[in-house]
């Protein structure tokens, strides 16, 4: 079996978001960035599969070059060999594009992307790859086991999960329940070192237009004041909720 | 020209989440001049959407989609907006919007703007607001090409009833049957919860409720209000609680009317996923607890006094106003 994880790169959860002065784009000055959660759920239950059922793991990243600490990163959690595609990732639609190449010319039986990436929030990459390719698709995947060429998968509904039955070539969009939250990899000294002699390949991206530009940015307006209540007078409390806030 | 809203149905009945996509799809149409026309799957009383003002209901009737299969009903939805002349389709935040909508705009190789909070602030190309970086932000999204896709916000733009009368019209897609690749084998929801995703109220207990044998009360709560119960991402990891009830930034978004959060400090990734909820209240030990400055309401107290007591109030409340 032949498994691409397709990684973004994102702030890392703690990073205060700023934008540029103009607010049109997002302001990286001073932030870190990491693999995004989702996929790092991913890539452990990729990991899971080719040390137990024998696969070949790459990853793939649309990004400048400046995403390469974090596909290093990857590759020194375990994975074989990483492909950047060289381009700025501007909107759901044309990363999927440049997936969707990779992902056709490199024969791949699984691909597993997350459910959404942090940072945009677009939750459409994977979804968008499997009506590019005809693939088999499952979003907001929680568990998913692999027998030859059929695939069990769960996925989270609203209010409770289901149980889907499908085969290869598969993508899904994970999330945190594909493994345990103590089974996720964090790299070691070794995997850092092997991680510099793997092959790290950059390709051009196709054409492919885009489907939304974000025109300009803006920071939620500041809070006002908590409004704080005496445990005592909880009454006051439900007054407000049903009165003020209209809530109850 | 047309606004084509997608529309859920659970055997034959339209989910809660309907009224409000069919309220923001109409809104759109009557700001772009146009009509809204539905496209609903086995539904039993298709004439509800003409109350929220939608024009015509392309009312499809398939045995195969009494299960939703995301693929096969994004080939019915792009089917219906050929049918319906639409350039814009509004679908909801639910799992399967969120399952169908990116599958829609890889066939139709259009944008998709999920997350909206408005409706557009311009039309022509289209402009939405929405929620980016985990609620830290918003993005003015333009959405380019013939046709977009437009994701609404759980409870950001809510139901308007209008009164209006809906034509109905039977809709016979093709459906080979490799759309169907993804077989649903079984479906695990209880029936006597409500879902995170569907409640107007969220109750919510951390770290600080100290253990599982405490959340009798949290029950409690969330029952007197016909809330639904979450935690914090902790509470889940340490097996306290099932992880489908973990809420925040790794977890599953909260975008309810109130969210009452208990025994949580209010870490970053706790609050990125639940600041989409119009009013917060914090009951919390520590003045000093960071979702203080995230909170509308908050009660500095021990919440093993305060929410026994928050409930006996609320019941006599909800007797005083049954
Ligand atoms: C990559 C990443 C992703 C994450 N994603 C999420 C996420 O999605 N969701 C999430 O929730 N967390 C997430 N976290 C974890 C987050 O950083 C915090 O650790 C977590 O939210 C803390 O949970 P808590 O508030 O329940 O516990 P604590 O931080 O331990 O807070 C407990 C609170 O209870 C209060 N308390 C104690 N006793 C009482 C009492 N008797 N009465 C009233 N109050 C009391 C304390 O004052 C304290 O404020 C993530 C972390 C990382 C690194
Ligand atoms: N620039 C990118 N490069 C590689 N994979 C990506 C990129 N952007 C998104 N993805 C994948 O698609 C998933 C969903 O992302 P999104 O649609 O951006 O929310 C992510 O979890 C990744 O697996």
């Amino acid at each position: 079996m032949k498994i691409l994880v397709c990684i973004s790169n994102v702030p890392d959860t703690t990073s205060k978001i700023n934008f540029t002065a103009d607010q049109t784009a997002f302001d990286a000055t001073g932030v870190q960035f990491v693999i995004n959660p989702n996929d790092e759920f991913g890539l452990t239950r990729a990991m899971w599969f080719k040390e137990k059922q024998g696969a070949t793991l790459h990853v793939a990243t649309v990004g400048p070059a400046s995403v390469e600490p974090t596909m290093r990163k990857a590759l020194a959690i375990g994975a074989d060999e990483a492909i950047r595609i060289d381009a700025e990732a501007t909107d759901g639609l044309f990363v999927a594009r440049q997936l969707a190449e990779v992902i056709k010319n490199g024969g791949y039986d699984l691909i597993i992307a997350g459910r959404e990436s942090i940072d945009y929030n677009g939750g459409m990459v994977p979804g968008i790859i499997s009506a590019m390719l005809d693939m088999n698709f499952v979003n907001n995947c929680i568990s998913l086991e692999i027998d030859g060429t059929k695939a069990t998968a769960i996925r989270e509904i609203d209010g409770g999960k289901e149980t889907l039955e499908t085969s290869l070539p598969l993508i899904i969009g994970g999330q945190k329940g594909l493994v345990e939250e103590s089974d996720l990899r964090i790299p070691n000294m070794r995997g850092i070192m092997m991680a510099r002699q793997k092959k790290l390949s950059v390709v051009s991206p196709v054409d492919m237009n885009q489907g939304t530009e974000d025109r300009k940015f803006e920071k939620p307006a500041p809070k006002g004041e908590v409004k704080l209540v005496d445990p005592g007078n909880l009454d006051q409390l439900i007054d407000l909720l049903h009165k003020e806030a209209k809530v109850i | 020209m047309s606004v084509l809203v997608y529309t859920e149905t659970e055997k034959g009945k339209f989910k809660k989440n309907t009224w409000e996509v069919a309220s923001y799809a109409a809104a759109l149409a009557e700001k772009l001049g146009t009509e809204a026309v539905a496209v609903a799957f086995n539904p039993t009383d298709s004439a509800a959407l003409g109350k929220y003002g939608i024009a015509r209901v392309l009312q499809v009737k398939e045995p195969r989609l009494e299960a939703f299969n995301a693929r096969a009903t994004a080939a019915v939805v792009r089917q219906a907006a050929t049918e319906a002349g639409a350039t814009t389709i509004v679908v909801s935040s639910s799992a399967d919007a969120r399952f169908m909508a990116p599958i829609l705009a890889g066939v139709l190789k259009a944008g998709y703007a999920p997350n909206v909070v408005g409706l557009p602030e311009q039309t022509s190309p289209l402009v939405v607001r929405r929620t980016v970086f985990s609620n830290k932000g918003f993005a003015h999204t333009q959405l380019d090409g013939t046709i977009g896709i437009i994701g609404v916000s759980n409870n950001a733009f809510g139901a308007t009833e209008k009164g209006g009368n809906a034509e109905i019209q039977d809709f016979a897609p093709e459906l080979p049957d490799s759309l169907f690749g993804t077989r649903s084998v079984s479906v695990d929801k209880a029936t006597d919860k409500i879902a995170i995703a569907d409640a107007d109220i969220v109750v919510s207990g951390g770290r600080g409720l100290k253990g599982p044998e405490n959340w009798g009360m949290i029950e409690e709560l969330a029952q007197v209000l016909g809330a639904a119960t979450a935690c914090s991402k902790p509470v889940s990891d340490m097996g306290w609680r099932p992880h489908s009830e973990h809420v925040g930034q790794t977890g599953k978004p909260v975008a309810s009317n109130l969210y009452i959060a208990i025994g949580i400090s209010g870490a970053i990734q706790h609050l990125a996923g639940v600041n989409a909820s119009k009013v917060k209240v914090v009951i919390n030990n520590d003045p000093e607890a960071p979702f203080f400055k995230a909170a509308d309401y908050g009660v500095v107290g021990d919440a093993f006094e305060v929410v026994p007591e928050l409930i006996e109030k609320l019941k006599e409340f909800k007797a005083e106003n049954a």
